[in-house]
């Protein structure tokens, strides 16, 4: 290491609302908003198991919404926004963002104090039993705001000491807070990585600011990865949980991210978490403004998939904003205003919380159980035919939302060799009630149209010609069912339709990303 | 010569304050700003004036013609 300088803290600054500090930032979000695919190899959450995960990683991330797919639909996390401070700027984030309906990473609605973010984590907590985690995630950067970050979890373990910690950090500064992060027992840490070489560094940050110098070009990428790497290896070396994310960005490290994947696999990451780059002219990045476009689904699923085979790759991340709360896509972060907040009676019940949590792992329980069923049912069938269906689901793992009330589709790629979360899709609500449907129809099936099915509670009978024209078919017979067991009941029925001649398989086209994080439904 | 922070381009994030030697910035209604009296342009503790090198937004921690140069003692 250089020199041993600690880096400046922060003193306390104000707790003003401030609805000017909206910054957006691709990848840096999640607080740990990490997690996994399903089935076969990468399946830390999906498969509602194990999969090939060490038992002891299993059990820390096993209940945790960022790091499982599967926990994703039973447990919750929010983000508190005390870390406004950044120390390096990124191509992919606009730090003078503006705008009433913002609902992209990084952006917030409003800046806590520590005693603010406390008070609305016991608040949130009291309120919805299902929240486990919470992530420090910026809107800056975490660790960019030590002092924020690190007084924020000290008092939120003292008043609700079952809530899991996690942060999120480009890692410029991780190597001087390791040992801090070590002390206040923050299990996850997530380091947004998007390269491991300068020359392609210098085309995603245009500075960084370290030890009281900005550097810039390829020597600002030469000092972020020094330092990432040497983070990770910290990370690995005190036993702490490290997912990486990465924002894919087309032509600058689409391929590189290989490489990446490698790097960070080798020093102990333990789950990879590849997301599309959101750029969107209006929102002002660098990246927007000069026409830099996001990967397609497809080429998001290629790449992940490429990745798999080295390590757990994580599918479910939906890219949430820095204030984000809530289960499964919805954010309450609405209902949680600190105005709110100071009205509400607080009553932190640890023993109701444990019934609720006891309650989950039962429903968990038989989620697997369905699902191994309908595997034995089609352990004699033999196919190289892979699909993929989505899936209109409110969480609780079963297929349990109307069509046009989805805002987002999970999607699921099913084979012989059994059901595999691979991504969602969000999409703009189709029934509004009126206006517009078709437009947003299109939008729909725009999102999904590399899938063959759509698994749905129920759809109307506009909606159902539409799909089936574009060739997609709208599936509600499985209504309220478990989602894997019914994506392979799907399949096993699918399969029996090709083999009977009554049906031909055809390959389906690619699908577009709708760019954005999620907001209140 | 002191520095002073644009108010129009300040978005608040902090990142200035903790890195002045000289305590020079504070919060006004949810923005920074620079007491001059306080600022020496980082001479003598820094190469570079600090909140300008930490700002995330171009052209917001600049130089207050309103003062003269700052002169080291």
């Amino acid at each position: 290491m250089a020199d041993l300088v600690q880096p400046a803290i922060a003193r306390g600054s104000g707790s003003k609302l401030l609805s000017r500090i909206k910054i957006e930032v691709n990848g840096r979000t999640g607080g740990g908003c990490g997690a996994s695919s399903a089935g076969g190899k990468a399946s830390c959450g999906s498969a509602a198991g194990a999969g090939d995960l060490d038992p002891e990683i299993w059990e820390k991330v096993k209940n945790h919404p960022c790091y499982s797919e599967e926990a994703h639909h039973h447990y919750a996390r929010m983000h508190v926004a005390v870390a406004p401070a950044c120390n390096i700027q990124c191509n992919y984030c606009n730090r003078k963002y503006d705008c009433s309906n913002e609902s992209r990473p990084g952006v917030v609605s409003e800046r806590l104090t520590p005693e603010q973010a406390a008070r609305k984590v016991v608040a949130v907590a009291s309120e919805i039993p299902q929240m486990t985690v919470l992530g420090i995630a910026g809107p800056g950067d975490s660790l960019a705001n030590p002092e924020k970050t690190f007084k924020t979890f000290e008092l939120v373990t003292r008043q609700a000491p079952d809530i899991k910690l996690c942060l999120s950090t480009n890692g410029l500064a991780l190597p001087d807070y390791v040992k801090q992060i070590k002390d206040f027992n923050v299990d996850h840490v997530t380091i947004t990585i998007n390269m491991v070489d300068p020359e392609v560094g210098e085309r995603i940050y245009p500075w960084v600011y370290f030890r009281h110098k900005r550097y810039r070009g390829r020597d600002a990428s030469k000092v972020l990865t020094e330092r990432q790497m040497e983070g990770l290896e910290l990370l690995t070396a005190h036993k702490i949980l490290c997912k990486v994310n990465s924002v894919m960005i087309p032509g600058i490290n689409d391929e590189h991210l290989v490489e990446v994947n490698r790097a960070v696999k080798a020093r102990g990451a333990f789950l990879h978490n590849i997301m599309p780059l959101i750029s969107e002219p209006e929102h002002g990045t660098y990246f927007g403004l000069n026409g830099q476009r996001g990967p397609t689904a497809q080429e998001l699923k290629a790449l992940q998939d490429r990745c798999e085979g080295e390590m757990n790759m994580m599918r479910h991340c939906r890219q949430c904003r820095a204030d984000a709360v809530g289960l499964l896509g919805e954010d309450r972060s609405a209902e949680f205003t600190t105005g709110r907040i100071e009205q509400m009676p607080v009553v932190y019940d640890l023993e109701s919380r444990r019934k609720y949590q006891q309650a989950v792992e039962r429903e968990r329980e038989a989620r697997i159980v369905a699902k191994r069923a309908e595997m034995e049912a089609l352990a004699g069938e033999f196919s190289d035919l892979k699909l993929l269906v989505a899936v209109a689901t409110k969480g609780g793992g079963k297929i349990n939302q109307h069509f046009g009330h989805a805002s987002e589709f999970q999607v699921y790629e099913v084979s012989t060799g059994g059901a595999r979360f691979v991504g969602h899709r969000r999409v703009d609500l189709y029934c509004q009630g009126g206006f517009g449907e078709e437009a947003a129809l299109d939008t729909v099936i725009r999102a999904i149209n590399d899938c063959h099915a759509v698994l749905v509670a129920k759809i109307g009978a506009c909606p159902r010609d539409e799909l089936k024209k574009a060739g997609i078919d709208p599936v509600d017979r499985y209504a309220h069912e478990f989602i894997e067991k019914s994506a392979l009941a799907y399949f096993r029925e699918y399969l029996g339709r090709v083999k009977s001649g009554e049906i031909v398989h055809l390959r389906r086209g690619d699908a577009q990303i709708r760019q954005g994080a999620f907001v209140a439904a | 010569m002191a520095f002073k922070i644009v108010e129009t381009q300040c978005t608040g994030c902090s990142a200035c304050e903790p890195q002045c030697p000289n305590n020079a910035i504070y919060e006004k209604d949810g923005l920074f700003a620079i007491n001059p009296k306080k600022c020496t342009e980082c001479i003598g503790f820094f190469d570079e004036p600090q909140c300008a090198a930490a700002c995330p937004i171009d052209d917001t921690c600049v130089v207050d013609d309103a003062y003269p140069r700052y002169v080291a003692n």
